[in-house]
């Protein structure tokens, strides 16, 4: 395993940004922080690379103390806030991070790569949000890190420059680097990752590989325009199978046949209940997290 | 591209020397740290060196070493503190620790890149100040008041840098080194100050920084009070800089 948290917690004051996590990122793969804003992504990313102390608990980067000095060749990090000087040429300052490598990577490559080449000589003020995202990745990869920390790499990006970052992401997982990427973006994870670990509120609300996640409950999802308690007993006893109701949501168990599909419109149609959406098969990730995390705004 | 070929720290001169040059070229590019670093002090040297408006005559041997004193308050202290206080906010600091440079390295950098920066600084108001006939003597006393000068005003700089705004910092960093400039004896001297501040300047770092380059520029040795002085308030705000900073 490249990281190991256990029971990791970090207070601000009253606050507990991490309430006793437990995690791994295992070795060669990409794992997926994911989470709502708050969740405690960022904190953890500070506290794998000793940017932070944590309170409580116990935190192995690659076998060693995230604070060991021998992990800052062996850990890259693209930090949140980027941390790219304001008034310096953005290319400047990758060169600046790549002398501190004795074996960087090819900054002709690399910039090739993210697109950086018409933007070398602009300084760090003047590039958009997003253009300043890719240097920031770049400035985490140029040392040829083992441990890659990710923390919403592709916020603010376009959709091309996203499709850029993922593909550098895949290629760095299929060179054998260990990722840990934090996102509040399911589908990112989704499509990215090995391993997903959903955080809300400082504690982990599951674990395990996408599929895991998801499952195999081939079920019926309907959301309703309403709130979908008083209906429950009712679909259950029409159909026969257990019915789960949450804020505006019937989830109907057991394999959703043509003639279970037929049976709900029916009693949508005699009941005059407007149905937004209704899914059959498997869950989305998106579904597992807002079922975990709830689908209320904070 | 990454699993084959695992990275090793470049050797500490070369991380060291790097953040140096980065921080020098910094200096280079911002306009307003080259006028209060440069500017300002070659024309309070021509002004006051010159002039005989502020009862200084035009004794060089007051003038060159005072405005060599305000050289190092405008490096160490002031264009130092701002500069740490915007990469501070922009999460530079940060960045830089976590590479292999790390926070010691990253101090050693600034440290390296504030002696260059007064290095140049010496060689300009030195060549400005021989040019108008001045004549120092003392050197090697005078390099190490400006070192122990250069310690107590970059660990100033670091405090302001470390536990306030950056906007903050921009204006007290100004603002100290224009109270220090008119009332803190770095160029004119403790003894032509009015009132209290003939008594309190030389308790200053900047007092006692232009007093030792006065007496030992001038051929008439290094003092040691001033140079207590300075030791004390480099140790005191440097413990002060090592409990209170904040990398973010």
């Amino acid at each position: 395993m490249s990281l190991v948290a256990s029971k990791l917690v970090v207070r601000y004051g009253r606050h507990e940004a991490l309430a006793g996590v437990n995690l791994t990122a295992p070795t060669g793969r990409l794992t997926a922080l994911l989470g709502p804003n708050g969740a405690g992504k960022t904190t953890l990313v500070e506290c794998t690379v000793g940017l932070r102390q944590p309170t409580s608990g116990t935190l192995e980067v690659l076998g060693r103390a995230p604070t060991d000095r021998a992990l800052r060749t062996r850990v890259g990090v693209m930090l949140q806030d980027g941390g790219l000087p304001l008034a310096a040429p953005a290319g400047y300052v990758l060169r600046h991070v790549a002398a501190m490598h004795a074996n960087p990577r090819d900054l002709r490559e690399l910039s090739d790569r993210l697109g950086l080449g018409p933007l070398w000589r602009r300084p760090v003020r003047r590039l958009s949000g997003g253009e300043r995202q890719r240097f920031a990745l770049a400035t985490a990869l140029v040392g040829r890190p083992e441990l890659v920390l990710l923390d919403e790499p592709t916020a603010g990006l376009d959709p091309q420059a996203r499709l850029a970052v993922h593909d550098l992401v895949r290629e760095l997982r299929a060179d054998g680097a260990t990722i840990l990427l934090t996102t509040h973006l399911t589908h990112e994870a989704a499509e990215l990752a090995d391993h997903v670990v959903v955080l809300d509120a400082g504690r982990v609300r599951a674990s395990g590989t996408p599929q895991e996640l998801v499952g195999t409950d081939r079920g019926l999802r309907i959301l309703l325009d309403t709130d979908p308690t008083p209906f429950r007993a009712e679909l259950e006893t029409l159909l026969r199978v257990p019915v789960v109701a949450s804020p505006r949501l019937l989830e109907v168990q057991g394999t959703p046949t043509p003639a279970v599909l037929h049976q709900v419109t029916g009693w949508a149609r005699d009941r005059d209940v407007r149905i937004l959406e209704l899914a059959a098969g498997h869950r989305s990730l998106e579904d597992v997290v807002l079922a975990l995390t709830g689908r209320e705004l904070r | 591209m990454t699993a084959g070929q695992r990275n090793a720290p470049a050797p500490a001169w070369r991380r060291v020397g790097a953040q140096a040059w980065f921080e020098v070229r910094a200096v280079l590019r911002n306009g307003e740290q080259l006028l209060i670093t440069l500017v300002l002090p070659v024309l309070v040297l021509i002004l006051l060196g010159r002039t005989t408006a502020l009862g200084l005559g035009d004794d060089l041997a007051v003038v060159a070493p005072g405005v060599l004193a305000l050289a190092v308050m405008s490096t160490g202290l002031t264009s130092q503190a701002i500069a740490t206080a915007f990469d501070r906010r922009a999460g530079v600091l940060r960045l830089l620790a976590t590479t292999p440079l790390g926070r010691n390295g990253l101090v050693a950098g600034k440290v390296v890149a504030v002696l260059v920066v007064e290095a140049g600084q010496v060689v300009v108001l030195g060549g400005v100040a021989m040019l108008l006939g001045w004549r120092p003597s003392g050197i090697p006393g005078a390099v190490l008041a400006l070192a122990l000068g250069t310690w107590a005003f970059v660990a100033l700089g670091l405090l302001l840098a470390g536990t306030m705004r950056a906007e903050a910092v921009l204006g007290a960093a100004n603002l100290l080194w224009v109270l220090l400039l008119v009332g803190g004896g770095v160029v004119v001297p403790p003894s032509r100050l009015p009132g209290p501040l003939t008594e309190l300047a030389p308790l200053l770092p900047s007092g006692a920084l232009g007093d030792a380059l006065r007496s030992t520029l001038a051929g008439h040795g290094l003092p040691l009070a001033p140079l207590v002085v300075l030791v004390l308030w480099a140790a005191v705000l440097t413990s002060g800089v090592a409990r209170t900073f904040r990398w973010s």
